[in-house]
């Protein structure tokens, strides 16, 4: 059985950010995921924010990782080269009765620390967002937040922590936990067993699964859907600021935002659901993003919506994070309940997460030659003709675009499959590379990316899957 | 930077009879850009038949259409660059495209667009449910079965009559699938008449009309989709929702030219065909560029395709020979029953003979279609049945042009 110091359950931007983390030292680390990829949670379908941190009660975790964990989160975005952008947000008021929590907020904000908050009149607003509602009286202008990729973060911060030595096992569904003298005996539902000193809870919608097998539940997941719609390029003009609308009785509200790639963004409604893979659609939330995404922005034209699709949170009770060593289970660290700002935190949960750790005598030290960079998957569009043409000579395949509405190369998608961590499926290359992200989401593009995973993996056409074990694509070659 | 004197962006029908027009009309410097390996666009997955009745005189399956058209090109010694995706068409007729030997510019004197169109997908439906594999385009599937030779599935239903859901309805049950419904969101069909009876009624293929899929079902792979039928408004009636369980959903929902580049390049479009505004000579508002085919508006038969580029073709060699001789333009406009008319606007150049392509809004019976200036009747044509699905046309004789002003409308008037 391979032995490690650490594992971490769960390969979303929490656990992936830890890994990162933990990459720099001198141990031996091993992340586990049950899907065919990483970022296939609720970080793969959430609103991609990086939250000022005037939101959260004082006094919480959330309010102190929020106020520290701005900064990081873009100072990691930079290394690991993903896309973000600090574009500032609106907290808006539609009616003199909501004015005052306008101010409570820049009241709150005050309290965390934060910094570059203004209370500004909806005229003021109008005139740096024109296309805001006339019905806005009142709002708070952010100016440290910002927006990233999620799943692209989260990508790049496993494929760098990979580079640094930290291992990858996929569709590794954790069936059991048994504590044994130093650490833990982690199998899989297939029968895979891997041991560590320590075990490092990132599991989100199943964090409390992973708890309870270790026998310290003592919160539930509270699974809470939330539907958005993503809109064409033609869209992604209408605001330059992310647009939150005052939390209500609905919860933080429908926010509309440009995305790190140009489309807008809209949602997320806030449902209580089964279980964390109910990221079913429906036609009814579909409706209520629609009706409120137009308060904020009453320009947007839905006919341009190019997909829409659902994340859950894994919220909890109380509503703050749950980070700290198991009280019980002696090794076992809880990183549970990371719903909103989650995203914003990565970075700050994997620090605390590293002081529990020192804390609890893990000796932490560096790595001589650790490289915190990871290249920028990207590159090649960012580039002049004469640099583009100069990759090409040496690289062919940067020549051949496969994916047109997004002008993805087929070097790039070789990248994608050949670069830790390797895309092993058709959403893994849509989340690495934007084919089959645009427009026509694929229509034109599926069929080769097929063919280039099947080339690079080794495997037949009819292996190919849109996102691992049962997502076949195609039923038989003729 | 290269140059030529015209630049045909796309290989499929549109991009081939364009080009073997203009050389015919005497530039001899064309060539055309086309991102796959081979010439022929989207008709090499066409492998049914019914191209070329009214263009060849014989009925043709797509391949063999596009290789008529393939040989014209190849015996006149067009270039054609494939494997090679345009990613810019300046006003001005800079072309920028790139290839596995790198980026390239060409200065051309005359450009033709003709792209082509793509399918709308799920996500614009906005469909609810869940998001498995198992749900392709109709053009996509029909790509992986007729050219990829895999099988995409074995328990079918299809939302959208549109000729390329009819043409897969069939083509899934010959290669042994069933298919378990085709679903119409409209009361009528898209689709040609033919091609209900060829592929839906010969098949025993139930074409339930006003009915949707109101949801997607299955984590992994499609397990199911609830169809129900919708009202006026086209809103599900709760009620009538039913579940079918089938492992893949073919949609065949519209298609929209692909109209990236002319809208990159400025040209002023039309909100209804999505495609460019052009007069009769295919010409957009920006000089020189020239548009036909399924990226100026979508066609329903290949046929009227080469047709029309050929028009394009003979334009943009004249434009090359001759420079512009752009004088004043009549606009023509669509009125009530009929949806939109092509070309948006023509010359009043007396000697030429001018055809209006139009498509009516929904299905009539015994109709009159008239185009006329003020007062004065241009055409008129009395036609059995129309339906959105089939392109109508009206010619306008050569004398009609003197004197003209204002503007040309065309209108229905049902008898």
């Amino acid at each position: 059985m391979e032995k490690f110091d650490i594992l971490i359950a769960g390969a979303g931007v929490t656990g992936g950010m830890i890994a990162r983390e933990l990459s720099r030292y001198q141990l031996t680390v091993c992340l586990l995921d049950k899907a065919n990829d990483v970022a296939t949670g609720a970080t793969k379908a959430n609103s991609g924010i990086v939250h000022g941190g005037y939101d959260p009660e004082p006094g919480t975790l959330k309010a102190q990782l929020n106020a520290s964990g701005v900064e990081l989160l873009f100072e990691a975005a930079k290394q690991l080269n993903v896309p973000h952008k600090r574009n500032g947000s609106m907290v808006c008021a539609f009616a003199q009765e909501e004015n005052h929590i306008i101010d409570q907020l820049y009241e709150r904000g005050l309290e965390n620390g934060i910094e570059g908050l203004s209370v500004i009149t909806g005229d003021q607003a109008r005139e740096l967002e024109p296309e805001l509602s006339d019905k806005v009286t009142k709002a708070l202008l952010v100016t440290n937040s910002g927006i990233v990729c999620p799943y692209e973060l989260t990508i790049a911060a496993v494929g760098n922590a990979m580079d640094n030595g930290v291992e990858l096992k996929r569709n590794f569904a954790i069936s059991d936990i048994a504590k044994i003298g130093e650490g833990f005996v982690v199998s899989a539902a297939d029968g895979r067993k891997v041991q560590g000193k320590y075990l490092i809870n990132c599991a989100g919608s199943f964090a409390d699964d992973l708890a309870a097998m270790v026998g310290d539940k003592f919160y539930q997941i509270i699974p809470r859907a939330g539907e958005y719609m993503l809109l064409d390029k033609a869209e992604g003009v209408r605001v330059s600021r992310t647009i939150f609308q005052t939390p209500g009785k609905e919860g933080k509200g429908i926010l509309v935002t440009p995305t790190n790639h140009g489309n807008l963004l809209t949602g997320p409604t806030a449902t209580e659901v089964e279980h964390g893979e109910s990221t079913e659609t429906t036609g009814a939330q579909l409706a209520y993003v629609q009706r409120m995404g137009a308060k904020s922005v009453p320009g947007v034209n839905f006919r341009q919506v190019i997909t829409s699709f659902t994340g859950v949170r894994a919220s909890v009770a109380g509503g703050d994070f749950i980070i700290k060593m198991s009280d019980k289970v002696d090794g076992f660290v809880h990183v549970a309940g990371i719903d909103s700002p989650g995203l914003t935190c990565c970075v700050s949960i994997a620090k605390y997460v590293l002081d529990i750790l020192k804390n609890a005598g893990v000796q932490l030290t560096e790595k001589e030659n650790w490289n915190g960079t990871r290249e920028d998957m990207h590159a090649f569009a960012k580039m002049s003709i004469e640099e583009k043409n100069e990759v090409i000579k040496n690289n062919p395949s940067y020549g051949k675009i496969i994916c047109r509405c997004e002008t993805v190369t087929e070097g790039e998608i070789i990248a994608a499959i050949t670069k830790n961590p390797v895309a092993l499926d058709i959403d893994g290359v849509k989340r690495r590379t934007r084919s089959g992200m645009g427009r026509c989401q694929g229509g034109f593009c599926s069929s080769y990316v097929m063919k280039l995973i099947a080339q690079h993996t080794g495997t037949d056409m009819t292996d190919v899957t849109k996102n691992g074990a049962g997502s076949y694509m195609l039923t038989e070659k003729m | 930077m290269l140059n030529h004197d015209i630049v045909i962006v796309g290989g499929g029908p549109a991009g081939m009879a364009a080009a073997v027009a203009a050389y015919d009309n005497g530039v001899k410097d064309v060539v055309i850009l086309d991102r796959d390996d081979d010439l022929g666009g989207i008709l090499r997955q066409c492998i049914h038949n019914g191209f070329g009745l009214h263009k060849l005189g014989e009925e043709l399956t797509g391949p063999e259409y596009a290789a008529v058209y393939k040989a014209k090109v190849e015996e006149r010694g067009i270039t054609v660059y494939k494997n090679t995706m345009v990613l810019d068409v300046s006003k001005d007729r800079v072309v920028t495209a790139t290839n596995r030997d790198g980026i390239m510019q060409i200065q051309a004197k005359a450009v033709v667009l003709a792209m082509g169109c793509r399918e709308r997908s799920r996500g614009a439906l906005n469909t609810p449910g869940t998001r498995p594999a198992g749900v392709y385009s109709a053009g996509t599937a029909q790509k992986l079965i007729n050219c990829e030779g895999y099988m995409v599935g074995k328990k079918v239903v299809i939302l959208g009559s549109g000729d390329i859901g009819l043409i897969m309805a069939r083509r899934m049950s010959l290669e042994g699938a069933k298919v378990e419904a085709v679903c119409e969101i409209m009361p009528y069909s898209g689709g040609l008449t033919r091609n209900i009876v060829q592929c839906l009624e010969d098949f025993d293929i139930p074409l339930y009309l006003s009915t949707t899929v109101a949801q997607i079902h299955g984590q992994k792979r499609l397990e199911g989709v609830t169809i129900a039928q919708v009202d006026e408004n086209r809103n599900v009636i709760e009620e009538t929702k039913r579940f079918i369980e089938c492992d893949t959903l073919l949609l065949s929902v519209g298609l929209i030219p692909e109209n990236e580049l002319t809208v990159q390049a400025g040209i002023s479009m039309d909100r209804i065909t999505s495609g460019a505004m052009v007069d009769e000579n295919c010409e957009t508002d920006a000089e020189g560029i020239f548009a036909c085919g399924n990226v100026l508006h979508v066609h329903d038969l290949v046929d009227y395709v080469s047709d029309e580029a050929e028009r394009a073709g003979k334009g943009a060699a004249n434009y090359v020979k001759n420079g512009s001789n752009k004088t004043e333009y009549i606009p023509v406009k669509a009125v009530g029953g009929v949806r939109y008319v092509m070309p948006q606007h023509i010359h009043a150049q007396p000697g030429e003979e001018v055809s209006l392509f139009m498509r009516v809004g929904q299905p009539y019976g015994k109709v009159r279609l008239t185009a006329k200036c003020g007062d004065k009747v241009m055409a008129q044509a009395v036609k059995l049945k129309v339906a959105p699905g089939e392109m109508e046309k009206l010619v306008i004789k050569t004398d009609k042009f003197a004197d003209l002003t204002g503007e040309i409308t065309v209108t229905l008037e049902e008898m």
